[in-house]
């Protein structure tokens, strides 16, 4: 526990890096084990257990996997720019739209929507931190290492090339007998503790570490969907954990689970897979769900038009989520009764998610629109993530699903929703928090072109896929033969040309937004504090904000705190009208003075890392050598008596009753 | 485990801890939080809904494959129903003693916690020694981990559930070293009632493990 | 500190102050359970040794129910503790039930 004390009388200075008259109070050495102190340099960073810093690093490492994955996608595309084209290899294409995918998925959509939701979900709930930030530490660097992992398989023999749903009998050793599918199976599984634990955290933090005032229907919709989102990754990824246990005890310890000859049923991996597979569909969009209900109201300057249908909504899908995996199966020989069922509970999903979407449309209604960079992403999810979600109700329909099935069409289904819709979402968010995390503006000038040049880059690489598909071009087929092509307009060629020039449009936008990146970097001018007009609590602060997020722990009043802060609604000729009655800076200067004195922060901590290096070693062991097991589980054990016992640098009497009876604070019980 | 951010704001009443929220859970040492509930036992009870997923898979997994022993031999042939039953009543009466270890920290009589910790993670390596036991007489009748969808996916259920015990019997041997080092600070009776109900749970997993692999002829 | 004003609107304040035991009941009322838990695990057992035909199976499964819902309300308190805990497993628990349901379902489990 680091701890912050400001004499009471000494005003704080609100300065850009947190510059608050605080100070932190060095390591006590109790027992053998210290806890790390650095406030500044890479030690910072390495054992910090600081919300913000964590979602910076989960920011930074998706960003880059979302390059890795990107170049990924662009070889795809150049190996089908032309028929029977030889680019890559088939085996090194399996390779490449497995990793592709994994990558996208695992490494990119969700850490990223990790990352925001560390990031704001503790500002907008009014909370110093997470409710465990040694666990939030361990879950970065768990992510960090099994992403490693997994990418490590390209030189060491291989990647996957399963696909990114992994079918049995095809990953058995027999069909794929490189290791690529071992460090797919492992890797997945350190990712998905890093996201379980991080489940837990977040669904803790939302419960229990709300300000005073903060009612459940006061949330701000990020946090909500963000919940929502926590308790699917909680119940959904135990189910693939089994999945890839089952498949990695196949593989390196001989175990039968998929092996036909001894009469195992491989649906079994398909009903685990989709079991978790789909209620994953809901964990990638619904944060940008929540990203786009925060930015559209704020630029739309009116509330968003029914909150608590949109809640509401976010939760039944949840819900229903879980009942609809088998649409994902139709093609297998299901058996019509299960088909009928899951079809017709497939179709329901689209009421909530229309629900939602008549909600931000109306939200846009009468709104004193401003079209920033922000907003016109928010715009582009719209209309993007309909187009995928009506293609979407096709493949409900199990007769149509039937024929559409491994086509192209299902490619081009998905990634208008996971490109159109999580990935534009996610962009909604760059530019609308940027200010927030960095105190920079993006440039807007740049913003336009990394929109503009995203948009068309979407629709003209992810449109062309329908009509391949509806054409019969299978999806994970290296070549498409010059015979087969077809004439006139809807010729295989043509489109598979636009698709790949499409492509390139859409890497250039994505260029464009890491140069933007770089050039307000370079540029170093400061934001406003207060740049949109927001409306919900982590505005709230200063930005970047301070170690310990408020000076003063608000008290929330009503559903969009700070916006009800500024604005008054008072009668004017045509009605009551809302008038300007404080700016950021006057709520900011109260917040100031009325400075809490005492405040605790976790302490960095040593072991968070060190927890998560075990897992990589003990994963490489199952590979290579299981010596290195060994080594891993003790380096496991030793991490965790470590935690067990980790001290806390404040003293005792910090942890004495407070002066109005109310109950003690001690927090020191460190056990898992 | 509770490096708890705030600890100075008072919680706020609210609508979603179903009534009289506040006069539970947040017992003496425990934090102030929104729902008035401890972060620790709320983050135990989300973690034990999980592992409902992670057993139901593996359990669904051994149901559907039970029958599908070929050449090798079968749940009927195999079984050991007296010595399971056993190791099943030791298991069971180990939530007892680990009920008693929890109501003697409540009273903060932590000489008798300790001793009901370690009979409970006595009764718990029993448990486990009978299942090494057992998996040794199964391999030498013939039933190996890779003989039969039967073995793997027996072995692989009742494994994970034995891998949950050990890391159970860890969990108390280390927390009574803890208390009689004075090593486990904050609120020590929820402490071990954490770890109470991860016990209880790995215990109630088997009840169904007994009931569904042993007893139902297949 | 503007938190402080929000105490008094506190209802159950005064509850934080006092060291609530939970109301958790005594050793006794636990042995007591325990003893009714042996003596279904014996009844259990006992359909080993003596034939209950086509009664077993639904009999077992009974029986087995009652000894979960024995342990999960009492030994883990879920009787006497707040309702969220009981919310966040049974969401697990009624989730892991219907899709485990479906799956087997789809597989003609049961059927034989």
């Amino acid at each position: 526990m680091a701890i912050i004390e400001r004499p009471s009388a000494v005003p704080a200075t609100v300065g850009p890096a947190g510059g608050v008259s605080a100070f932190v109070t060095p390591s006590k050495a109790l027992g053998s084990y210290r806890r790390p102190v650095s406030t500044t340099g890479w030690k910072s960073w390495v054992f910090t257990v600081d919300h913000k810093k964590l979602g910076i690093m989960y920011g930074a490492v998706s960003l880059f996997f979302f390059l890795v994955g990107g170049c990924e996608a662009l070889l795809i595309r150049l190996q089908l720019a032309a028929p029977d084209n030889t680019v890559l290899s088939a085996g090194l294409y399996n390779e490449m739209f497995t990793m592709h995918a994994t990558t996208m998925i695992f490494l990119f959509v969700m850490p990223m929507a990790a990352a925001f939701a560390n990031y704001f979900l503790p500002l907008q709930v009014g909370a110093r931190d997470v409710a465990f930030p040694r666990i939030n530490a361990f879950g970065f660097w768990l992510f960090l290492f099994g992403g490693i992992f997994l990418n490590t398989s390209w030189i060491l023999g291989g990647a996957a090339d399963g696909g990114w749903f992994m079918y049995s009998p095809n990953s058995s050793a027999l069909f794929s007998p490189s290791h690529g599918v071992d460090f797919w199976v492992l890797g997945l599984q350190l990712t998905g503790i890093a996201s379980l634990v991080g489940a837990i955290n977040l669904i803790v933090t939302v419960l229990n570490m709300r300000a005073p005032g903060m009612k459940m229907m006061r949330l701000p919709v990020f946090s909500w969907m963000v919940l929502v989102v926590q308790f699917l990754l909680l119940f959904a990824l135990p189910v693939i954990t089994v999945a890839l246990f089952l498949l990695s005890f196949q593989r390196n310890f001989g175990a039968t689970f998929f092996d036909v000859n001894q009469g195992a049923d491989p649906l079994l991996w398909q009903h685990l897979f989709w079991i978790f597979g789909h209620p994953e569909v809901y964990i990638i969009i619904l944060p940008s769900f929540g990203i786009i209900s925060e930015v559209l109201p704020t630029f739309a300057r009116k509330p968003l038009f029914g909150y608590k249908f949109v809640v509401f909504s976010g939760v039944a899908i949840g819900f229903v989520g879980w009942g609809v995996w088998a649409h994902h199966m139709f093609a297998s020989g299901l058996g019509p009764v299960t088909v009928a069922v899951f079809s017709v509970a497939t179709m329901l999903i689209a009421i909530p998610t229309g629900v939602k979407i008549v909600n931000w449309t109306l939200t846009l209604w009468g709104g004193k629109l401003w079209y920033t960079t922000s907003m016109m992403f928010a715009i582009g999810v719209i209309v993007l993530f309909t187009i995928g979600g009506l293609s979407g109700v096709t493949h409900a329909v199990a007769p149509s699903d039937t024929q559409q099935t491994d086509t192209y069409y299902i490619v081009a289904h998905f990634h208008y929703v996971i490109v159109g819709g999580a990935v534009m979402g996610l962009f909604a968010g760059f530019y609308y928090w940027w200010p927030k995390v960095f105190n920079r503006l993006l440039n807007e000038r740049l913003g336009r072109w990394n929109f503009w040049l995203m948009f068309f880059g979407v629709n003209l690489t992810f449109g062309p896929m329908h009509i391949l598909g509806l054409q019969g071009q299978p999806r994970r087929m290296v070549v498409w033969p010059s015979k087969l092509t077809g004439q006139g307009f809807f010729n295989l060629a043509f489109w598979n040309k636009v698709s790949t020039v499409g492509s390139f449009v859409l890497a250039l936008g994505v260029l464009v937004f890491v140069i933007n990146i770089v050039y307000v970097w370079k540029k170093a001018v400061p934001a406003p504090l207060d740049p949109w007009d927001a409306r919900t609590l982590e505005w709230m602060t200063a930005s970047p904000p301070k170690e310990h997020n408020f000076d003063a722990v608000p008290t929330v009043h009503s559903l969009d705190e700070f916006f009800h802060r500024k604005y008054e609604e008072v009668d004017g000729e045509h009605g009551p009208k809302l008038v300007k009655v404080k700016t950021a800076e006057e709520i900011m200067a109260e917040q100031v003075a009325n400075a809490d004195t005492h405040i605790h922060l976790p302490s960095p901590s040593y072991w968070p890392i060190i927890l998560a290096f075990a897992f990589p070693i003990i994963a490489y062991g199952v590979i290579f050598n299981r010596v290195l097991c060994v080594i891993g589980a003790a380096v496991l054990l030793l991490a965790i008596f470590g935690w067990a016992l980790e001290p806390s640098v404040a003293d005792d009497s910090d942890y004495d009753p407070p002066a109005d009876g109310g109950e003690s604070t001690k927090e020191l019980a460190s056990i898992v | 485990m509770s490096d708890i951010a705030v600890h100075d704001v008072p919680p706020a009443h609210d609508d979603t801890t179903a009534g009289h929220g506040a006069d539970h859970g947040a017992g003496h040492g425990a934090h102030a939080t929104a729902t008035g509930l401890s972060n620790n036992k709320l983050a135990m009870w989300l973690f034990l809904g999980s592992e409902c997923l992670l057993f139901g898979g593996l359990i669904s997994t051994y149901m559907l494959y039970r029958g599908r022993h070929g050449r090798g031999p079968g749940p009927d042939q195999i079984f050991d129903i007296p010595l399971t039953s056993v190791s099943s009543f030791v298991l069971l009466m180990s939530s007892l003693t680990m009920v008693l270890a929890v109501n003697s920290a409540k009273r903060e009589d932590y000489r008798n916690t300790n001793l009901w910790l370690v009979i409970t993670a006595l009764l718990g390596s029993l448990f486990v020694g009978g299942q090494v036991y057992e998996f040794t007489a199964f391999y030498h009748e013939g039933l190996g981990f890779t003989t039969s969808l039967f073995g793997s996916s027996f072995f692989t259920l009742t494994g994970f559930h034995g891998v949950h015990v050990t890391i159970g019997v860890i969990m108390l041997l280390s927390l009574a070293l803890m208390l009689s080092r004075g090593r486990v600070t904050g609120d020590k009776a929820e402490v071990v009632e954490m770890i109470g109900l991860y016990w209880h749970f790995v215990d109630v997993v088997w009840v169904i493990i007994f009931t569904l692999v042993y007893l139902i002829p297949s | 500190m503007s938190a402080t004003i929000e105490h008094v609107d506190e209802p159950d304040a005064a509850a934080h102050q006092g060291h609530d035991k939970h109301h958790i009941p005594k050793d006794g009322y636990f042995i007591r359970v325990a003893i009714i838990l042996a003596g279904l695990t014996a009844l259990e057992t006992s359909t080993y040794w003596l034939n209950f035909g086509s009664f077993a199976t639904p009999l077992l499964l009974t029986l087995m129910t009652i000894k979960f819902f024995m342990i999960i309300l009492i030994f883990m308190h879920l009787k006497f503790d707040n309702k969220l805990f009981s919310v966040m497993f049974y969401i697990g628990l009624g989730l892991a039930l219907f899709v485990f349901g479906i799956m087997l379902f789809t597989f003609q489990f049961f059927r034989g």
